[in-house]
């Protein structure tokens, strides 16, 4: 089922949780929605959902107008982050229970009950209270209630944040794996990027209510809109060199660096912009631009992180281990194409 | 030795506590056995010098006890039926449904919960004369149809309850009303067994209202037909107290079996979280 967010506004007495957010989800697809703590993420989700009535703007779920409509009219499926199963009712009953609202005969319930359970794996586990199960158990069998019913969207809020570091890779995984066996369209709220670089066909980034960058996530990374995107994503983060663009050319505020790239012609003299680049779109280049001392060196195998200062400006690259670099050496870089970004220092729009 | 000595003292107070505590209903059961001979003597016995269930059968020949048991049972099983039905419905509404003045309406009955029910007995006096009720036993269950504090017990135990459950179950198609007797109310057992229980104490002992309301020997509940014996017997104390032991000993009973749901559910309902 395709999704439309078209002109979405959340206002709480004293917050706009969500402003004017418009965005179209496409059928059978996995879309994150990403932001930091506190971004309007659950707010966005549980409109969705119908739990908060939207402030403004209309939702479509296909063609129809759902906006008015109340959660139990949805066709939606929800697993909360505190997975929020029956603790009195054993897996089967809590399996059970939505098909129950919906006069589901009791043969046919269990049937349902019992393949569902199995494409997630709890069907071992059928007579067990919440109680009785792992963060991992539990967050199968709430995928698995919400899944019962054969949902037209499944929404899905931080489900991996309460388990442990090791579990989430699987669970991540997992979820993926149910996901495309059913098909069913997907919003999975998460403020991990990794988390959701891995898992997501598409990635909806926001921030403080905003809508950043709709996206598929390896655009996210390689073309960012702008420089809250560049910064969200990627580990090691994106080095940031603040300067002034003067005659087609960067002039770092740090050191004395002049960068000539084709990137900035075109820019009016004097725009404060920052230079933001990846930490593997370095290269070490006795005529490159940037002179700058090596601070730190970890081996990482075939390559090398290598921490920089240029002036009072620190920065970090992947140099290859052959270069012997060590701490003190006073070396040149230069930048390659890919992952090279300008970004507008007030606004943090990208220059192109 | 210290902490040794500090614990010795501590059992030893609620040793004595306990004796105290267990002395009168030690002397009710063992009278009840005393023929009228022992239990006049000084200084008294301990023990009776032989058991019959004598006394027994005399005061239940004196009183309509069995009778008595019956109103007691009725006048229990439908004021705490009744009490627990509205308890439940208006907590759950204090909690989960928004209307306007919800929560100056909840501070109001709780401020309401300051007035003892002594002053309210010459009011219910009078609504219960209006309606023609007067020495009959809906007189004494009407006045016991709902209950300010079991109210507030259940709806911090709901406050409690996670958001998300309720919208789970609203997304996965129930009703307020499904939810609240299909979720709430089997989470909130504990909760719900206390409040059952002192409920059933309460009206079990209920004695004042009933002396004020009942006058008819076939409308008395044990309480209030006991007192009456007690007059009537005046000259058997053997009687009263065997009498006595046929009020008390369900009470007991129900009271061990139940000790530890009582105090878990107080705790738990006035806790928050
Ligand atoms: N019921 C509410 N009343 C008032 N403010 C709220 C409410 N729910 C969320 N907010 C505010 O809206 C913003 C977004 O919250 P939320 O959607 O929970 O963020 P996220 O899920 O991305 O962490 C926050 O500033 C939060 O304080
Ligand atoms: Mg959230």
């Amino acid at each position: 089922m395709r999704v439309v967010l078209d002109h979405i506004t959340k206002r709480f007495a004293d917050v706009t949780a969500v402003s004017d957010f418009s965005a179209t989800l496409n059928d059978g697809e996995l879309v994150c929605l990403l932001g930091p703590s506190g971004c309007g993420k659950s707010t966005l989700l549980n409109m969705l959902s119908g739990i908060l009535p939207v402030s403004d703007g209309k939702i479509f779920f296909d063609d129809e107008d759902v906006t008015m409509l109340p959660p139990e009219q949805r066709g939606i499926g929800l697993v909360f982050q505190n997975y929020a199963l029956y603790p009195h009712m054993t897996v089967l009953g809590n399996i059970c229970f939505p098909l129950e609202t919906q006069h589901v005969p009791k043969e046919e319930r269990l049937a349902r009950a019992n393949e569902i359970a199995k494409l997630v794996h709890v069907d071992m586990l059928m007579n067990r209270r919440p109680a009785e199960l792992s963060g991992g158990q539990q967050q199968r069998v709430a995928i698995a209630r919400a899944l019962v019913k054969n949902p037209r969207l499944l929404l899905l809020d931080e489900p991996l944040s309460n388990l442990d570091a090791r579990l989430r890779l699987e669970m991540r995984e997992e979820i993926r794996r149910i996901q495309q066996r059913t098909g069913v369209t997907t919003i999975f709220v998460t403020h991990d990027q990794e988390e959701a670089m891995s898992i997501s066909d598409h990635i909806v980034l926001m921030k403080l209510g905003v809508l950043q960058q709709n996206d598929l996530p390896q655009n996210l990374y390689n073309e960012p809109a702008n420089q809250f995107v560049a910064d969200f994503l990627g580990n090691p983060p994106i080095n940031n060199l603040p300067g002034t663009v003067s005659g087609g050319a960067f002039i770092t505020e740090e050191g004395d660096g002049v960068v000539k790239m084709p990137l900035f012609e075109g820019i009016a003299d004097g725009r404060k912009v920052n230079l933001s680049v990846r930490s593997e779109s370095f290269v070490l280049d006795p005529d490159g631009p940037l002179a700058c001392e090596v601070t730190r060196v970890y081996q990482m195998g075939k390559e090398e992180m290598a921490y920089f200062k240029l002036g009072e400006c620190d920065f970090r690259a992947y140099i290859d281990a052959d270069e012997g670099l060590k701490v003190g050496n006073r070396v040149r870089l230069n930048l390659k194409k890919r992952g090279v970004f300008v970004f507008d220092r007030e606004t943090g729009e990208r220059i192109k | 030795m210290e902490r040794k000595f500090s614990k010795f003292l501590i059992y030893l107070v609620l040793i004595l506590g306990a004796i105290i505590m267990l002395l009168p209903f030690f002397w009710m059961f063992t009278s009840a056995f005393k023929t009228t001979q022992e239990i006049n003597r000084f200084p008294p016995d301990m023990f009776p010098s032989h058991i019959s269930l004598n006394n027994f059968q005399r005061a239940f020949a004196m009183a309509p006890f069995a009778k008595y048991f019956v109103n007691s049972v009725i006048v229990m099983v439908c004021s705490v039926g009744l009490t627990t039905f509205t308890s439940i419905l208006a907590a759950f509404a204090f909690s989960r449904l928004r209307f306007p003045g919800r929560n100056a309406i909840f501070s109001s009955l709780v401020a309401l919960m300051m007035i003892p029910f002594e002053m309210l007995i010459i009011t219910n006096y009078t609504t219960i004369v209006d309606l023609g009720l007067w020495d009959t036993l809906p007189a004494l269950i009407l006045p016991f149809t709902s209950s300010i504090f079991y109210t507030y017990i259940l709806r911090n135990f709901f406050d409690s309850v996670s958001d998300s459950l309720y919208w789970s179950a609203r997304i996965d198609g129930s009703s307020n009303w499904r939810y609240l007797w299909k979720v709430m109310v089997p989470m909130a057992r504990p909760s719900l067994t206390t409040i059952i229980l002192l409920n059933a104490l309460a009206s079990w002992n209920s004695f004042m209202w009933p002396m004020y309301v009942i006058s008819s020997d076939a409308n008395r509940t044990l309480p209030w037909g006991l007192q009456v014996f007690t007059t009537e017997a005046g000259s058997y104390p053997e009687l009263l107290m065997a009498a006595s032991t046929v009020v008390v000993v369900p009470v007991i009973i129900l009271f061990l079996f139940a000790r530890k749901y009582i105090v878990r559910g107080v705790a738990r309902g006035g806790l928050k979280g």
